[in-house]
């Protein structure tokens, strides 16, 4: 390269944009907890076909039932046990019901029961592990016995217990679900506030003169939100297991409503003459439950703070 | 050790009484009754003899207080379906079927899932890895139930290759132990996996090599041996699937054993044995929790039991 010679003029001498000031200032471009967690989340491919196939099943479910000519439990005594075909693109059941319908239908109360339960699970969740890791002492040793010896049982017995005095219904299986379910929260969130709580700007917030309730909720919870979105991840797909299981084996939810368990239930005598529709609600509900595996181990690598 | 011991088997036992309150009380806030079921019209005095015979017209209170008496003796009463049964003889003749069952299952469970956890930890091949993390990855999603029905369709049905009732000849055991492990199979394959792996990067194990020891010795003795503690303390928790499973796929195999038993007690509101039984399958946890504690304490002595 050949050497120009310096000549000094004005415009050297002007004001640089305030642009070009930190032009030289090295750092990454900041980025907020939730951003920065979305773009190790988009790297994982197996996490992003999950979350893909689950809005693709809430759509479904939303729209299917709404959109089709036929409902849940329209019977139609000529069209039983129809293969797939133009009119019954999953074919019928044995009492002439399409079962495309009845499987999105059906998508339509497991993933309600999921959801459902995995939010009330996040409620009682975190004010029972919050309180039990915050206040610790006696409190945390009583609060922790409970949930030991609540634990040590099947949960699946306490549901079955539930369902048997408060029926079949819907809401009844969420109640049953959550009667156990909230305890795996509970235990991740004390385990997360017990390590928190010990840092300084929790200590920062004290001196400053925060309410406990306010360093619990707005900066102990807030901080370890990462945990406690993998863990309400994870209780979904464990939902719609416990609730297709009991259904499916005849003590779970009403046989009228349509939920997985139940599809399953239905075709299990057809198995040997018309097996093509088994098919369908097996394969939503291991594709569900695999989608959900996948997002909350996504989501788990996503908010480890240790891969950054 | 013994403190330990003691301490939990009272916790287990406050664990049995708690639940087996809620049981009794759970019952009886039960809609339905279970002389009614056959919807035969029955007169007044026949209910009342009815209920005098199984003790149903005290007080509730009083109910209670035999029941725990009871079963304190081992006495859970007499079946309301299955008249002139006693609910413990009950117990007695079908849970063979099941701890045979359940036995089969978790030795499956424990040989594959140690095999393939070992081999993905220790491959040099991707695809081996892959194809392990595959399986592992669709067994812990897909509901041993359903599995159990993709197997029923293809080796039952179309190939005529498996019985899909009952359990008589070893040939019988093959498809309801292989659903009913799937999920602990594929537990115990990742538990061992990233233990494993995690183990033989320590430098224990660089000093075994360099002593000279071979490398399958390395392997078994040294980091097999302290990766085992994970699949140890997963024990408690496999054998609670385990017993939840029977339910279901003893029902599905039609295998008539406690779990089926179970299932059916519940469509039938038999009272007394909803309750035996729920007791038998929340003691049986409660004691293998206990023991695969105490395991992992004896292989693992870092771990400081009654801390």
């Amino acid at each position: 390269m050949e050497e120009k010679e310096l000549i000094l003029t004005d415009e050297m001498f002007e004001k640089l944009d305030d642009s070009e000031k930190n032009s030289e200032f090295i750092a990454m471009q900041s980025k907020t907890f939730l951003k920065d967690a979305w773009g190790r989340f988009k790297k994982n491919k197996l996490a992003l076909f999950g979350l893909v196939f689950l809005t693709f099943m809430i759509i479904c479910a939303i729209f299917v039932p709404m959109l089709s000519p036929y409902t849940y439990e329209g019977q139609d005594m000529m069209t039983r046990n129809v293969l797939p075909n133009a009119q019954h693109w999953f074919g019928t059941d044995k009492l002439g019901r399409d079962i495309m319908v009845r499987v999105f239908y059906g998508a339509r109360i497991s993933l309600a029961i999921g959801f459902s339960t995995a939010f009330i699970n996040l409620i009682i969740g975190i004010l029972y592990g919050g309180i039990a890791g915050y206040v610790g002492g006696a409190v945390d040793m009583i609060m922790m016995r409970i949930i030991d010896v609540i634990y040590a049982v099947p949960s699946l017995l306490y549901v079955v217990l539930i369902l048997m005095v408060f029926g079949n219904s819907i809401t009844s299986m969420m109640l049953a679900i959550c009667a156990t379910s909230w305890i795996s929260m509970a235990r991740q969130v004390r385990a997360q506030i017990m390590s928190l709580k010990e840092m300084e700007f929790s200590l920062a917030a004290k001196v400053i003169g925060a309410s406990d309730m306010r360093i619990l909720l707005k900066h102990l919870v807030i901080n370890a939100i990462g945990p406690i979105i993998v863990c309400l991840t994870m209780m979904v797909p464990s939902a719609i297991f416990t609730e297709s299981f009991l259904s499916f084996v005849g003590i779970g939810l009403d046989p009228t409503i349509p939920s997985w368990g139940i599809l399953a239930n239905d075709c299990r005598p057809l198995l040997f003459t018309y097996p093509i529709q088994i098919i369908w609600p097996i394969t939503a509900i291991c594709l569900t439950i695999l989608s959900l595996n996948f997002v909350g181990d996504g989501l788990g690598e996503a908010f480890d703070n240790n891969r950054r | 050790m013994l403190k330990y011991i003691v301490k939990r088997l009272l916790i287990g036992c406050v664990t049995l009484f708690i639940l087996a309150t809620i049981t009794f009380f759970g019952v009886k806030a039960m809609p339905g009754d279970p002389f009614t079921q056959d919807n035969k019209v029955m007169s007044k005095e026949t209910y009342a003899a009815l209920e005098a015979k199984y003790g149903l017209d005290k007080p509730v209170g009083e109910q209670y207080i035999i029941y725990l008496n009871n079963a304190l003796h081992g006495d859970f009463g007499e079946s309301l379906s299955k008249k002139g049964q006693q609910v413990s003889d009950i117990i007695i003749r079908r849970a063979p079927v099941t701890a045979k069952l359940g036995i089969v299952a978790f030795f499956l469970a424990i040989i594959v899932g140690l095999t393939l956890g070992i081999v993905s930890a220790l491959t040099k091949k991707r695809w081996v890895n892959s194809v392990i993390t595959a399986f592992a990855t669709f067994g812990v999603s897909i509901p041993g139930f359903l599995f159990a029905m993709i197997m029923m369709y293809i080796f039952g049905v179309k190939l005529h290759l498996l019985p899909v009732m009952n359990l008589e000849t070893p040939k019988h055991y093959i498809m309801p132990s292989i659903a009913l492990s799937l999920s602990s199979i594929s537990m115990i394959t990742r538990l061992t996996r990233s233990s494993l792996r995690d183990e033989m990067h320590k430098d224990y194990i660089t000093l075994a090599r360099s002593k000279g020891t071979k490398e399958i010795g390395v392997i078994i003795k040294h980091g097999l041996k302290n990766a085992l503690l994970p699949v140890i303390t997963y024990c408690g928790p496999m054998f609670a699937g385990l017993v939840t499973g029977s339910m279901v796929i003893e029902t599905l195999f039609t295998i008539p054993g406690i779990g089926a038993e179970f299932t059916k007690s519940i469509t039938n509101r038999d009272y007394t044995l909803v309750m035996g039984l729920t007791l038998f399958f929340g003691a049986i946890v409660i004691v293998m929790n206990l023991v695969s504690d105490i395991v992992a304490a004896i292989v693992d002595p870092r771990i400081k039991l009654g801390k």
